[in-house]
Order: C-alpha cells, then sequence, then structure tokens
C-alpha cells in the first residue's frame, strides 16, 4: 500500500502589529507568538524559558497586558499590537525602567529581563487601574498601595535563576513614583 | 505539536455546531492549558475553534440580583470587576490565588472551569494514565501521589481538579450557562458540571459533545462572611495542597477531589449545631488517603477547623 500523501501543515496570513509597525505575516498555525516575534520577525529580545508558561521569560505586553507569549498562537492576535522589549527601548534610548534595572544592577546573567521588564511595565498599569491581587488585603479600596510585598506578589510570574530579585525589586520600586508611596 | 486547522467563532451556537460536526475540535480561549497541553501531545486536536472573540467578555447584573460573568472574562477582569470585588469577595480571592499575573490575564473564566489536572502522571506520556489513555491504568496509586485526591476517588484515577475560582463557585452556589450544537441553551449547577472519576476518569464533566460554557452565573450573595485559604509549598504561583472557600453557612473544599467540593456533611452538622471540629469530621470521614498524601487529611481538618473558628485568613 503507497504511503499516504505528505500533507503540508495549515498556515495562516495575517496581520498583526509589533512595536507600532504593521506586519503581514504567514506562519504555520502551531506558531506560538514566541516564536513568531523571534523566528519570524527577528526580535531575539524576547527570550524563551521553559516554553509552558512557568517563567515567564517571555512575558510581552498585547494590547498593554502583559501575557506570556509562549503558551499564545500567534494567529490569536490578528490585528492585534504587540510590544516587545525592542519596542520599550533601544541603546541610547532606554526606558527609565531599563535604565533602572542598569542602576540597579538588577540581572546577573540577564536571560529573565526582557522579560521582567515587560512584565513589571505590565504591572505597574494593573497597579494604576486598581487590580486586586492576593496581598491586597481591601478589596473595596480604589487605590492598591504598592507596598513591596505587592511588587513581589505580582511579579511572581517570573523567574530570575540568579536570584537577583531584592534588585529588581529596587528598579521597578525606582520608576514606580506615587504608586510606590505606600511602601 | 500536530497540526490542526483553525477557525475563528462568530457565534457561540456557530461554534457548537462546528465543534459537533469536526471531528477531533477543541474550542480554544486563552488557550494557557490547552496550548501547553498540545506543546506536550497530551492534548492532539485536529481543528481548533478559537472562541476568545466571542461577545461573551461581559459581566452583568442578573434581575434577581446576582451576576452573570461572560465564560471569556479573563480571570484578571473578572477578580478586578467592582462589583464581584465587593459583593463576592471569595471568588476574588481564589482567583488571585490561581496562577501568575500573565496566566490570569489570558485564561478565561470558561477556560478555569475546562481546565485538566494537573497530575504529574497525567503530565508524563510515558507513564499509564486512565484520564489520558482509557484502560491504561493509573501510576498515581501507589506512585508519588502528594497532592491527589483523598475525597471521591476511585482505582482508576486519584487526579484534583486544579481550580482555585471553581471552588469559590461551589461555595457560592454558581450555575453555568452553556449552548448545545443545536442551539439550546441550559443552565448547569456548578456542582453538577465536575463529574468523580469512577471508572470513566477520562469523561471529566457533564457537558455533551460540542458543548460550550458561555456564562457563570451568580445567584445574590450570601449573608455572612466569605473566605478563601489555600495552603501550598509556596506563597505564590503553586497549585494547592488543599484549600477552602466559605461563603456564608457553605463551605467547599479544594484539591481534595476531581471536582471542587461542597461539603455538605459539614454544613448539614454546623446547621444541627455542631462543634467546627465535629463539622470537620463529618466531611472528612470519608476521606482516605493513597500513600503519601494522606497528610492532607489532616491538613484539611485544620484548615477547615480553624477557618470555621475564624482565625486569622494570614
Amino acid at each position: 500500500m503507497a504511503d499516504p500523501p505528505v500533507r503540508a501543515a495549515p498556515r495562516a496570513t495575517f496581520q498583526i502589529t509589533v512595536n507600532g509597525e504593521a506586519r503581514r505575516v504567514d506562519v504555520d498555525l502551531r506558531t506560538t507568538l514566541l516564536d513568531l516575534l523571534r523566528e519570524t520577525l527577528g526580535l531575539s529580545g524576547t527570550k524563551k524559558g521553559c516554553d509552558h508558561g512557568q517563567c515567564g521569560a517571555c512575558t510581552v505586553l498585547v494590547d498593554g497586558v502583559r501575557i506570556n507569549a509562549c503558551l499564545s498562537l500567534a494567529v490569536m492576535h490578528e490585528g492585534q499590537q504587540v510590544t516587545t522589549i525592542e519596542g520599550v527601548g533601544l541603546p541610547p534610548d532606554l526606558s527609565p525602567l531599563q535604565r533602572a534595572f542598569l542602576e540597579r544592577d538588577a540581572f546577573q546573567c540577564g536571560y529573565c529581563t526582557p522579560g521582567q521588564i515587560c512584565s513589571a511595565l505590565g504591572m505597574l498599569e494593573e497597579v494604576r487601574r486598581g487590580e486586586p491581587s492576593q496581598e491586597t488585603l481591601d478589596l473595596v479600596a480604589e487605590i492598591v498601595p504598592l507596598t513591596d510585598a505587592e511588587i513581589r506578589e505580582r511579579m511572581s510570574g517570573n523567574i530570575c535563576r540568579c536570584s537577583a530579585y531584592p534588585q529588581i525589586l529596587e528598579a521597578i520600586r525606582d520608576v514606580a513614583g506615587p504608586l510606590g508611596a505606600g511602601a | 505539536m500536530r497540526p490542526f486547522t483553525y477557525e475563528r467563532a462568530e457565534s457561540a451556537s456557530g461554534a457548537a455546531k462546528s465543534a459537533a460536526e469536526t471531528p477531533g475540535a477543541r474550542f480554544l480561549a486563552g488557550g494557557t492549558n490547552l496550548l501547553d497541553l498540545m506543546k506536550l501531545e497530551i492534548e492532539r486536536p485536529a481543528h481548533l475553534i478559537d472562541v476568545g472573540r466571542l461577545p461573551l467578555a461581559r459581566i452583568e447584573e442578573t434581575p434577581d440580583g446576582g451576576l452573570r460573568i461572560g465564560a471569556v472574562v479573563s480571570n484578571s477582569a473578572a477578580a478586578s470587576d467592582r462589583r464581584v470585588r465587593t459583593r463576592y469577595p471569595v471568588l476574588t480571592h481564589a482567583l488571585v490565588a490561581g496562577a501568575s499575573p500573565q496566566l490570569r490575564n489570558k485564561a478565561t473564566v470558561g477556560g478555569n472551569l475546562m481546565q485538566r489536572t494537573r497530575c504529574a502522571y497525567f503530565y508524563d506520556p510515558a507513564k499509564p494514565c486512565n484520564k489520558r489513555d482509557p484502560g491504561a491504568g493509573c501510576s498515581a496509586l501507589g506512585g508519588d501521589a502528594r497532592g491527589n485526591a483523598i475525597l471521591g476517588a476511585s482505582e482508576a484515577c486519584v487526579a484534583v481538579h486544579p481550580s482555585d475560582m471553581a471552588v469559590a463557585l461551589a461555595a457560592l452556589d454558581a450555575a453555568v450557562e452553556t449552548v448545545a450544537p443545536a442551539g439550546r441553551t441550559r443552565t448547569i449547577p456548578i456542582d453538577a458540571l465536575h463529574r468523580l472519576p469512577g471508572e470513566t476518569p477520562h469523561v471529566e464533566t457533564s457537558l455533551e459533545p460540542g458543548e460550550l460554557v458561555t456564562a457563570v452565573v451568580l445567584p445574590p450573595p450570601p449573608e455572612g462572611r466569605q473566605e478563601y485559604r489555600k495552603v501550598r509549598d509556596r506563597a505564590s504561583y503553586a497549585g494547592g495542597l488543599f484549600s477552602l472557600a466559605l461563603a456564608g453557612g457553605r463551605l467547599a473544599l479544594g484539591a481534595v477531589a476531581l471536582k471542587p467540593w461542597r461539603a455538605t456533611q459539614a454544613e448539614a452538622a454546623l446547621a444541627a449545631g455542631a462543634t467546627p471540629a465535629e463539622a470537620a469530621d463529618a466531611e472528612l470521614a470519608a476521606a482516605r488517603g493513597t500513600g503519601r498524601n494522606a497528610f492532607k487529611i489532616t491538613l484539611a481538618r485544620r484548615v477547615v477547623v480553624d477557618a470555621l473558628e475564624g482565625g486569622p485568613t494570614r
């Protein structure tokens, strides 16, 4: 009996905006958002750590909200706005949070850093919107005080195996501004 | 990952119809659990029906003073909704006790209910698992089943349901709205949605093939205290070893069974004037360990008693 014909995996063509630039892409449907960014678009700043949503290295912002790019199909993001670390800032025009990471020495190997920074930017927006965490004791209050315990809890989806956590906390606190007044 | 075809659903009933008509179809919402399992080839759908953009992302008041939470509302949005926070704090506390912020931003309320167990043997394709491969056997029995079930388990499966949110929904007496392939809608009490394993642990819910969860409905909030407690190996971003949701006179236990466990025995005992310890004993009389998880019976008893006595939550 002849072998069954080998069929190409189904593909999709769609538009997605990455770091403000509209891109038309054609990918195997199985392509994750993470692989689209790194392999198709060459934006290797976003890192692949575990590829299973456990480490946070692949954190990017989609329509301003932080997610794990590894646990999403690229095609699910048709028409949406994705921001990666390259869109946050490139030398010499670094963002305040990127400068704070440098000033506080908030990394050793640096592999988790793009995810930490994108995650922290999304986290600060969540706090500005008053979203609670499990550290938030008063669910009725309009304003969430950004204590150190709140920052630690809200950043628990990003693992740093060099354990630069104290410096990451300091860097985030540096840019939190008035949000961190409760610290 | 195995190849699959993909469609973006335009209506809930259309999605259900397509799911019934397309062999190997699965619904895709946030994807945080399904895509993880597809990478491991534990899930091998031939077709994905993306329901993530259906107009089911609203939270609205119901005429009786409850809330209807659309199935594709994110876990974060549900936890942050001001009505949920003020009237159903146990639900917010349960939601923010689960997963990580990134996952909660992506995961949906419907997907949270439909997520699959985190039993290590279910996740390891090299090991027999009746849930993955019916009839293969259960490796967790006699294995390192530290986190597994102490209530409602069977010889075929000792896994637990991983959801925190569902435990709060059980204590709130919530219901789930669905649409079936023929367009018929129905409302399923949360307690009837998930099934205990019995001899068919691969059949996880009472949903029919193609039936899609469209909303979670909360009745008016009960009078009295609401509380969620979770015990785990680290303080954040870890599955529960035991959890508990209190809402008025209702009590539900998490991480003890393959479904959120409504503690009806304890509730009845309390209503008849029993002490917290007597109520806990009434509920846990049927609890059985399967080896390394036997400590969970003691753990459950202590947490139930402390919560009923009104001890501090942290």
